[in-house]
Formats: structure tokens, C-alpha cells, sequence
């Protein structure tokens, strides 16, 4: 599977990594060459078999629908590069 | 230098309760042997402050009787567990000054053992590597090397610092993860002992996320009772977690008789790669001998799919990664880009995350948003978990057919050289082809060194278990370590 720079701009975009046009050819190889060795999971033959959803066959357990924490917003807040008056600050989202 | 941080976690369990040693004289000494290692690269972030008052409230603890076996016990921690009020980065510059407000289930149910945090330690980015190469804070390197050669080499990855102050004897043993084989690869390049248990025995909260339904954390010791030790401490069930599994721990050191009559241990066809050294071959039919000497029955077995099991990790895991890696977005924590005039949210996040992850994590994350994406999420993305149930099938296979473990090389080749030039991704992700099947099917694996190449670097042997039988699997593992006897110490050049 060849990965063209045009995909390779897409998958950026998608993954919200910015990289620069002049990167983007070698990223396209790299991309190509993954896929390339993942390209062999055609070779098997999985007509009928589910996908595995659960590593270990077991029933997730639920827990009863109540606040068992929380009241900490300085300590949420604590690790922010923008914080101010108990928000978190960003860029202007709207024009 | 003092001889106390070449204790083994057993002898310092007795040293401290027999009064021949405090934990304070324990932990002075490792932190003096951590500050004459840093050519190793080894803790990234050293905790004196805290250690000592650990060591302090430890000695105490072990004077009023019943402590449990860790208090007083000096452990590095790697930088994926998110420790309280300690850097946790996971070595990426995108969580450059994180201080987590919370400890992580596994290093708090250390800590809360009695367990002295010596410090973090070097790892490569995000869990994504096999030579701790891609770490924010540069490479940690082997204590060992090659005879009559000072060439630096890989501790393996991603526990790569875990493995080499392990090794260097800088802490009695450390934590590790293991995704696709980063404790057990990093473990055999350094001759110590590191399991993987079965998925869900320890709680994955509080430890920086990679792949879900593949990450696993475990020990990384200087013998396998240390495993069995530290594995106790670290299991058990978490509800904050909900893929932890509610079933009992038992005493995994209470198992190690190293009585291995009548077990049946799998050979697998399928791991004799081609071009595999020699020296790979001579270790593997070494340990086959040890375990039939050892009154073990050797079987001849198939795992047909074993072929696809790195290109299927190779989709499933950057998939899970690409989903995991998104909350690293400039907002909440870690770093966030210096903007320009008029750019908006898009940008910074973009912005943020060109400037904060390593070519690797950025690589991983686009494959994994490719295979995700509209279109080839089929063909890509649920075919791989196909597979992934046919590999799991495999082994249910084989284990009900009477086979208790299986014996296998852990790696293809004894640590490589670092700064070597890898210009193809794919030759890097190589050195999990023994180790990734584990991880894909959920079981417990232990890597355990058995021997040494000709250039005299240590090698180790991977042994295989059934789901939830790490007792017997260490116990296995106990009895092939008995018959090798490896005893090989790097000599100190750091």
C-alpha cells in the first residue's frame, strides 16, 4: 500500500499533529512501509472469527450511579499551562 | 561503595526484621549508588526527601512487628506511573512539569506496603521503543558490555532504566510495564528476571496509557522470589479500574518449590525464526535440557498464527494509542505551544503536539488515526483483532491439550549497540517478536537469564503460562533458574 504525501497531510490533520510540508514525503514512506508489513494480515483466512473485544473473558462490573468524589477544582486546575478564575483558558474557539 | 544495594528484596525482608540493617542504611545507600550512576541514565528524577522519610517511617513500622515484606525495601519507579506530587512524564516533553495531584493504584499499593521510592525512571516515550532510545531525557545504557569493549548499548525498552538500575544494583529491584514485550526485552538484555502477569492482575489507573488492552504492569528483579515477592504486592483488584480482575492473590513466593515433576512444557515451532544467532538456538535447547532434567515432559508444539502476531500488534496498538494519546492537548496538563497572533484552538493543539511528542509517538499516532480512519477501519483495525482472537486460540488450544508453559527465546538477539541507525521502523519492532504474542492473548509471560553470548552479554529465556497461573509459572521459571545458575554481575565502569 503506497501512502501518498496528500493522505499523509489528511492523516496530520486528523491526529492534530502539524507537520511541516517539506516533512511530509519521508512521512508518506514511513507510512508505506508500516503498512506494508501490516499488509501481510490479509494472507489469513478469518471468514467467521469475531474480533476480540475482551483480553479476559469477564463481565465488566458496574457500580452504583453515586458522586464518590470530587469538591477538588484547585487540584484539577493544578497542572494547567492556562488556568484562570477556576477555568481552564484557551484560544478563542468560535469566530 | 557500600555492598546494600546488591541485596536481593528476600535478604533485606530478613536483614531489616533480624535488626542487621535499617531501612535508612539501605536507602542512603542506593541514593549514593544512584548519584555515582549517572552515565547510565538511569533515574531521571531521584526523590531523596521522600525516600528518606519512607526509610525513616519504615524502620519504625518494622520495629512494632508484622510489616509487610516491601516495608523498607528501596524500588525505582518507571516514569509512566504517576506518582503524587513527583514529575511523572512518561519521558515526553508533553508532560514536561506534570506533578500528578494522585498515585497510581500499583506504585500507592508499594508505597502503602512500606516501600521506599528511590526515584523515576528513564524509559522511552510514551512505552513506544525497544532501546529507550525515544526518551525526552536521552538514553539510558546498559551496565553491561561487551567484552574488551567500551561500545554503549541498549538496555532494551521500554523499561530500559528499570532494567539497567536493577542490573547496576541502584535499587533492590523496579516497576515496569509491558506492552509489546518492555519488561521482558529490557529484562533479558541486562540478566535480570521481569514478568508480565496475565491482563487485568495488576490495575493499569494512574499509570500514563499506551494501549489499553494491551498494557500490563509488573516487576523487574535481581531473581525470580523477588518477582514472586513484589507481584503480590503490586496485584489485586482495583475498582477503579474495571478490567482488573476481582480474584484472589496468592502467595506467589509460597509456590516456588522449583518441583517441576510431571509439567509439561511447550516447545513452539513457529519461534524458530530464520537467521536467529546461534547463540539464540544453543540457549533455547539449553533450557529445553534444564527443564527435562528437572523432570519436566517436553512437547513439540504449534501456534499457527504467531507469524501475524507483530503486524497485528503493529495496527492494534498505535489504534489505541491514537485514541489514548488525544487527551494530550495543551488544556489540562503539560505543555502548551507559544501561539501566534490570531491562531486558534486548532492550531494549538496541533501546534502543541508537533512541538511535544517524539517522531516515534507522532508516527504511531498517525498509523493509528489511519487504520481508525473511515474507510479502513475494516480492513485494518478489525482484521487485526480477528487475528488477535485467532493468536488467543492458539493458545487456548495448546493449554488444553495439557500443556502447563511454554519455553521460548525472549529475544531474537542479546543487546545491540546504541545510536545505531535504524532507518526502517520496522527493524525496531523486530525485537518483540518473541515477546508480543503474550501481550495479544493477555497471558503471563517472565523473561529469566539463562546464559551468556560470546562476547559475554547476558541472554534470557521467556517462559509462558496459562491465564492466572503466575504461582506456576514462577515456580517454573524458579526451577529452570536453579539449573542455569546465572550469577553474572556487570563490572562497574559508570
Amino acid at each position: 500500500m503506497s501512502i501518498d504525501t496528500e493522505t499523509a497531510a489528511r492523516v496530520a490533520k486528523l491526529a492534530r499533529i502539524r507537520v511541516e510540508e517539506a516533512e511530509l514525503p519521508a512521512l508518506a514512506q514511513e507510512f508505506s512501509r508500516i503498512l506494508d508489513f501490516v499488509e501481510q494480515l490479509n494472507e489469513v483466512d478469518v471468514e467467521g472469527v469475531e474480533p476480540m473485544v475482551s483480553v479476559t473473558p469477564m463481565r465488566l462490573k458496574r457500580r452504583e450511579d453515586v458522586v464518590t468524589d470530587g469538591g477538588m477544582q484547585d487540584r484539577v486546575l493544578a497542572n494547567a499551562p492556562d488556568a484562570r478564575e477556576g477555568f481552564f483558558a484557551v484560544p478563542k474557539v468560535v469566530e | 561503595m557500600s555492598d546494600l544495594p546488591k541485596m536481593k528484596i528476600a535478604e533485606a525482608r530478613d536483614a531489616l526484621r533480624n535488626g542487621d540493617v535499617t531501612s535508612v542504611e539501605l536507602t542512603e545507600a542506593c541514593l549514593a549508588a544512584i548519584d555515582g550512576a549517572d552515565a547510565l541514565g538511569a533515574f531521571v528524577h531521584k526523590t531523596p526527601e521522600v525516600a528518606m522519610g519512607q526509610a525513616r517511617s519504615a524502620d519504625t513500622r518494622i520495629k512494632e512487628g508484622g510489616a509487610p515484606d516491601l516495608c523498607g525495601i528501596p524500588l525505582g519507579i518507571k516514569d509512566l506511573f504517576c506518582t503524587k506530587g513527583v514529575p511523572s512524564q512518561a519521558a515526553s516533553r508533553i508532560l514536561e512539569g506534570f506533578r500528578p495531584e494522585y498515585e497510581s493504584t500499583v506504585s500507592g499499593k508499594l508505597l502503602d506496603d512500606g516501600a521506599v521510592m528511590l526515584g523515576k525512571l528513564n524509559m522511552d516515550e510514551f512505552a513506544m521503543g525497544s532501546s529507550n532510545e525515544t526518551s525526552a531525557y536521552g538514553n539510558a545504557v546498559n551496565p553491561w558490555r561487551r567484552n574488551g569493549d567500551e561500545t554503549a548499548l541498549t538496555p532494551g525498552g521500554s523499561s530500559g532504566g528499570s532494567a539497567a538500575a536493577v542490573a547496576a544494583d541502584l535499587c533492590l529491584a523496579a516497576t515496569g510495564t509491558d506492552t509489546g514485550g518492555s519488561i521482558r526485552q529490557p529484562a533479558a538484555f541486562t540478566g535480570i528476571t521481569g514478568i508480565k502477569p496475565t491482563y487485568g492482575r495488576c490495575s493499569r489507573w494512574g499509570i500514563v496509557a499506551f494501549a489499553s488492552s494491551l498494557d500490563q504492569a509488573g516487576p523487574m528483579t535481581k531473581d525470580v522470589r523477588d518477582a514472586a515477592i513484589m507481584l503480590r504486592a503490586m496485584c489485586g483488584h482495583d475498582p477503579k479500574d474495571s478490567t482488573s480482575a476481582d480474584l484472589p492473590v496468592p502467595d506467589f513466593e509460597a509456590m516456588l518449590t522449583g518441583d517441576i515433576r510431571g509439567k509439561t512444557i511447550g516447545i513452539p515451532r513457529e519461534y524458530r525464526m530464520e537467521g536467529m544467532p546461534d547463540a539464540i538456538e544453543t540457549l533455547w535447547a539449553e533450557g529445553r535440557k534444564m527443564l527435562e532434567d528437572a523432570g519436566a515432559i517436553l512437547r513439540d508444539i504449534s501456534l499457527p498464527h504467531t507469524k501475524y502476531a507483530l503486524p497485528a500488534y503493529y495496527v492494534i496498538a498505535p489504534a489505541e494509542a491514537s485514541s489514548n494519546l488525544a487527551r494530550y492537548d495543551g488544556v489540562r496538563y503539560g505543555h502548551r505551544a507559544k501561539l501566534s497572533q490570531g491562531d486558534g484552538i486548532t492550531e494549538m493543539y496541533e501546534k502543541t503536539r508537533a512541538e511535544g511528542f517524539g517522531d516515534e509517538v507522532k508516527r504511531r499516532v498517525m498509523v493509528g488515526t489511519y487504520v481508525l480512519s473511515a474507510g479502513f477501519y475494516d480492513a485494518y483495525y478489525n482484521r487485526a483483532r480477528k487475528v488477535r482472537t485467532l493468536i488467543k486460540r492458539d493458545f487456548e488450544q495448546v493449554f488444553a491439550e495439557g500443556i502447563d508453559a511454554i519455553l521460548t527465546p525472549a529475544t531474537p538477539s542479546a543487546a545491540f549497540e546504541l545510536g545505531r541507525q535504524v532507518e526502517d521502523p520496522v527493524e525496531m519492532y523486530l525485537n518483540d517478536v518473541f515477546t508480543v504474542t503474550v501481550n495479544l492473548a493477555g497471558l503471563p509471560g517472565v523473561a529469566i537469564p539463562t546464559g551468556t553470548d560470546s562476547q559475554g552479554l547476558p541472554l534470557g529465556l521467556q517462559l509462558i503460562g496459562r491465564p492466572w497461573e503466575e504461582g506456576d509459572l514462577l515456580n517454573t521459571a524458579y526451577a529452570l533458574e536453579q539449573a542455569a545458575g546465572f550469577v553474572a554481575k556487570p563490572s562497574q565502569w559508570w
